[in-house]
């Protein structure tokens, strides 16, 4: 078990200079200014006091994101970056995926790992992307005098109580030799970025909230914790950060945004963002570029000639458990 | 002011003396909060991930326990309301008492949230001014906006009430009297939204049915009453308090009637989940029998309904619930039932199966349950000082006339005065 990263003499001192400013922009600045040795301390305590990042002002943000670079570089010793561009005027993100076209690799999950700096290892693991692999069930011979309620047959000559074609209840633990298996079918899942999304509204300190181009983001630096967004939300698309995440060093992506991909704390959610870092760059967020089928589409909604706007025209398209009027911007359709 | 003075130092003076029984019951109880200071330390060092939860079951003993513990602090509404509505006097006379059990059980609250907090650190960012406070949306933050006030109130009511006793002075009606009534309604509005917090979540199918908070009110008002009568009689056997036959049958009455609707609302949950048997009901079929062969809730709900199931048939005959030896059983009973029924029972199986359909089983690890027991046990610590600092006001052992500027000071028309209202 390892003792708590503290410097005693360096936060007594910290608090005997700077006891007096009370302001987080004060801090950060004078942080920033002088990098002496109680720098790092400085610029904790100066992130423990910064405030909400949608309510901080442009300079209090550049400042709060500065102060993660710095943070960042040292502790992964490489230049990161914490982009904070906002959201573009005429853009409403949407997602497709094709579930025809899913063969279970797993491929996004993996570069979404990657991308997004999740915590690995075995009992620290996230993924923010899950595969449910669903075992098409079966109309039988065997089964015909089991009957319902099984074991009594009172209603004998059905057995079509057993999960027929796909269900939602999937695995995804599966580990095939090769996909995809016979006789299954795939539907991944991760944050829907939903467009009245109950996360948010449970959300008691207003850390999660939705931003303008549609994606549902987190200030990680202003989360408590409490895990209410985990019970409201109905995709099971929230982590939850147990301990500080195993991040290798080697292994960490320094191209963050302050709202997406940059390295959690211990005791904070997180969940997918559609690359945020990425998308506001015109990119395509990880697990569309890597997907080897061209299962999944990304685009802007409010364009209509994006792939996104035309597969919505023109395909079947349904949204995960409509029935509670989230209104997902994660969109399923088949060809 | 002076007064207020000597009332703090008699106050703790008093409270910090006891025989030697009162000290092997604290070093009893500072045992259990080394736990929790260790603990607390590890969570705070490392995190959360000591602890039996999961991204799939994320709530788990410290939440559960939050939740009883709000039935407990608005079921000491049971004795307020009988006491100040209905005129009672057995409990008009011990009233106060179950305000200090509202502030202690408040108080506990607040210890299980820090513990389930991932950030405690953070607990700023709530303030009001300096935080975000996401009113009217989060029911988490009419949970706390409400749970505050509570204790704010019986605090007030009940050391405004402890002091003008302890001064001789008579109460001010017009301002004690709006308080009391105020933190009545009050009590019905913390468990309320507590319920509120869980079941406002179509995520959980298994909270999600508007039956929650009455269920919540009546297995607070039988779980609360409960410990209180358990409470009175130890006081009436250790202390030289007496507290009346007529305040402990009323709340046996109590605790009967909501005990006997708990069931009765049960029973229609589990006949409404059970009969169509659709997908929504698979947190309650794992509690009850299992699903897919996990079965590690069924002992505490078969459990639980029993304990509650027993306490129901002791306290149903007025013979029986008479005789304080049984009803001390009906008591521990329904208190331990209801305590499983909230947690194992309630807020365990609203996360199995998750909303994608898996089942992950929850256990609570050691040292989880070494810092419940801690929170217990740090709020047994406050109930004991708040009770017996009371209880010697009550007796009249701590009074500003006792102490030595009083005797000097206070004339002896203002002694004699005590802060009746009947």
């Amino acid at each position: 078990m390892e003792a708590p990263v503290e410097k005693p003499n360096s936060r007594r001192s910290f608090l005997k200079s700077a006891g007096s400013l009370s302001i987080s922009s004060l801090l950060g600045t004078a942080a920033l200014m002088t990098m002496s040795d109680d720098a790092r301390a400085n610029m904790e305590w100066a992130e423990w006091f910064q405030g909400n990042y949608r309510l901080m002002s442009e300079e209090e943000k550049a400042l709060a994101r500065a102060r993660l670079e710095r943070r960042y570089s040292r502790e992964y010793g490489k230049k990161v970056v914490v982009d904070g561009t906002p959201a573009q005027e005429g853009v409403l993100m949407g997602y497709a995926l094709n579930i025809k076209k899913c063969i279970g690799c797993r491929r996004c999950a993996k570069a979404c790992v990657e991308e997004n700096n999740q915590s690995r290892g075995k009992d620290q693991e996230i993924e923010w992307i899950r595969v449910l692999k669903m075992e098409k069930g079966e109309f039988s011979q065997e089964k015909m005098n089991q009957g319902y309620p099984e074991g009594l047959g009172i209603q004998v000559g059905g057995n079509a109580y057993t999960p027929v074609g796909d269900v939602l209840e999937g695995e995804h633990y599966y580990q095939p030799d090769a996909v995809p298996e016979k006789d299954a079918a795939y539907m991944p899942i991760a944050c829907m970025q939903c467009e009245k999304p109950p996360c948010v509204k449970v959300c008691p300190v207003r850390t999660t909230y939705r931003e303008a181009d549609g994606p549902v983001v987190i200030d990680y630096n202003w989360c408590i914790g409490c895990r209410m967004c985990m019970s409201a939300c109905p995709y099971w698309a929230r982590r939850f950060n147990w301990s500080d995440p195993n991040l290798p060093k080697e292994a960490m992506n320094p191209v963050t945004h302050y709202l997406g991909n940059r390295p959690r704390m211990k005791g904070v959610v997180e969940k997918c963002t559609f690359c945020i870092q990425r998308s506001r760059q015109g990119r395509y967020p990880a697990c569309v570029e890597v997907c080897p089928t061209g299962a999944r589409k990304f685009g802007n909604l409010l364009d209509p000639n994006s792939e996104v706007s035309r597969i919505i025209a023109r395909k079947n398209v349904f949204r995960l458990k409509a029935e509670l009027n989230t209104f997902p911007k994660f969109f399923y359709f088949m060809d | 002011m002076d007064k207020l003075k000597r009332f703090a130092v008699d106050y703790v003076t008093y409270v910090v003396k006891g025989s030697p029984a009162f000290y092997a019951w604290i070093a009893f109880l500072c045992l259990f909060i080394l736990c929790l200071l260790y603990g607390t330390y590890l969570h705070a060092a490392d995190g959360l991930r000591y602890t039996g939860l999961t991204d799939q079951v994320h709530d788990g003993l410290y939440l559960a326990n939050f939740v009883f513990l709000v039935g407990i602090a608005a079921g000491a509404v049971t004795i307020v309301f009988p006491a100040y509505v209905y005129r009672h006097k057995g409990l008009h006379a011990v009233a106060v008492l179950g305000e200090m059990l509202a502030i202690s059980a408040v108080l506990m609250c607040i210890l299980f949230i820090i513990s389930h907090m991932g950030r405690p650190d953070r607990l700023w960012h709530m303030l009001p001014i300096i935080g975000i406070y996401n009113l009217p949306h989060s029911m988490l933050a009419w949970d706390t906006l409400v749970l505050i006030g509570y204790m704010l109130l019986n605090f007030v009511g009940g050391f405004y009430f402890l002091y003008m006793k302890y001064t001789g002075q008579p109460l001010n009606k017009k301002f004690y009297l709006p308080l009391i009534y105020v933190s009545i309604v009050w009590a019905l509005s913390i468990h309320t939204v507590t319920a509120f917090l869980l079941n406002t979540m179509p995520s959980r199918p298994m909270w999600h049915h508007s039956m929650l908070p009455i269920r919540f009110i009546l297995t607070a008002f039988a779980a609360g009453p409960s410990l209180i009568i358990l409470i009175f009689l130890l006081v009436r056997t250790r202390t030289r308090l007496w507290i009346d036959n007529s305040a402990i049958d009323l709340l046996a009455t109590i605790i009967t009637y909501c005990l006997g609707l708990s069931l009765f609302l049960t029973l229609s949950e589990v006949v409404t989940e059970l009969y169509a048997n659709t997908e929504h009901a698979l947190g309650l079929q794992y509690l009850m029998f299992g699903v897919h062969g996990f079965t590690d809730l069924v002992p505490w709900f078969w459990g639980s309904l029993a304990a509650c199931v027993a306490a129901f048939t002791i306290l149903l005959r007025p013979s029986w619930r008479s005789n304080y030896r049984l009803l001390a059983v009906a008591c521990a009973l329904a208190f331990s039932g209801i305590w499983v029924e909230k947690g194992m029972g309630l807020l365990i199986p609203g996360f199995i199966p998750t909303p994608i359909g898996e089942f992950t089983q929850y256990l609570p690890t050691t040292l989880e349950i070494f810092v419940t027991l801690g929170n217990w046990a740090l709020g047994f610590l406050i109930l004991t000082v708040l009770l017996k600092g009371a209880i010697g006001i009550l007796l009249g052992d701590i009074a500003y006339a006792k102490s030595p500027q009083g005797k000097t000071t206070s004339d002896a028309a203002g002694i004699s005065a005590t802060p009746e209202l009947m």
